[in-house]
């Protein structure tokens, strides 16, 4: 199955911009290559990625296959509560996968 | 005299071979500007992408196309009234030119992404970013790529 790595700071203060790392693993195989036989692999990348914050979303990434094998974000959002960061990736082949972590905001 | 024409129809023989395989290497099909340009046309529809604003960072050279990393950034306060809704990320060879969209809103702080993208040529990389007002801003940034992305057999 799938395994995600988020990097959320556990706390931070209200207001403050804090960054968000995701990494998950996934060959994100392109549908472009081939096999030693000659046959087309099939295309079998993630699609989707969305960050929802205490159930609000605050970041989208729409995946093509020009993105690299174990899709890797960084991105920023405003700490305003103490919370849930929820992350999901969704893609072909009915891959699902779903991450959270908590901060503290003081 | 014998050893000659054999040694020239071997020489003949290499040379189809070469040229068969340089069009099999060849056949991919590659996303070209003008596929691009019509890529980026569907985001933007009939507005007016102006240069700047827009930050896009690469490695000016990348020794593995399948690995690149890629950060781009917009100038903007990012408070509800001026913010960026979503930024576009576009390349001129690769098979297919989308790369990635990202949309966040006001909670993002700051305009600012990373990540890793695959580059099937040396070419030229552009981000758009799509503002809360309806304007687009974009920026360029062209790449040398040793190792192609996408191409390689499994």
């Amino acid at each position: 199955m799938a395994n995600a790595l988020v990097n959320v700071p556990p706390r931070a203060r209200r207001g403050e911009i804090i960054e968000i790392k995701t990494l998950i693993s996934h060959p994100m195989e392109t549908g472009y290559r081939r096999s030693q036989l000659g046959t087309p692999i099939p295309r079998d990348i993630i699609r989707l990625f969305v960050c929802t914050y205490n159930g609000t979303e605050i970041f989208r990434a729409e995946l093509h296959p020009a993105i690299a094998a174990n899709p890797f974000f960084v991105f920023s959002t405003v700490a305003t509560e103490s919370g849930t960061l929820a992350f999901q990736w969704t893609g072909d082949n009915g891959f699902s996968a779903t991450e959270s972590a908590a901060i503290t905001v003081d | 005299m014998e050893r000659e024409t054999s040694r020239r129809a071997f020489l003949q023989a290499a040379a189809a071979g070469l040229g068969l395989g340089a069009v099999i290497t060849v056949a991919p099909a590659d996303a070209t500007p003008a596929a691009m340009e019509d890529a980026v046309r569907k985001v933007v529809g009939s507005s007016r992408v102006s240069k700047g604003r827009v930050k896009l960072e690469l490695p000016p050279l990348s020794e593995n196309g399948n690995t690149v990393p890629l950060t781009v950034s917009v100038e903007s306060p990012m408070t509800p009234p001026d913010h960026v809704r979503a930024v576009h990320v576009f390349t001129e060879l690769n098979p297919q030119p989308d790369v990635v969209s990202f949309r966040f809103g006001p909670r993002a702080g700051h305009a600012r992404v990373s990540t890793r993208i695959r580059l099937a040529n040396t070419q030229t990389v552009t981000a758009i970013g799509e503002l809360s007002d309806g304007s687009f801003w974009s920026a360029s940034a062209a790449v040398v790529v040793t190792l192609a992305a996408c191409l390689e057999d499994a």
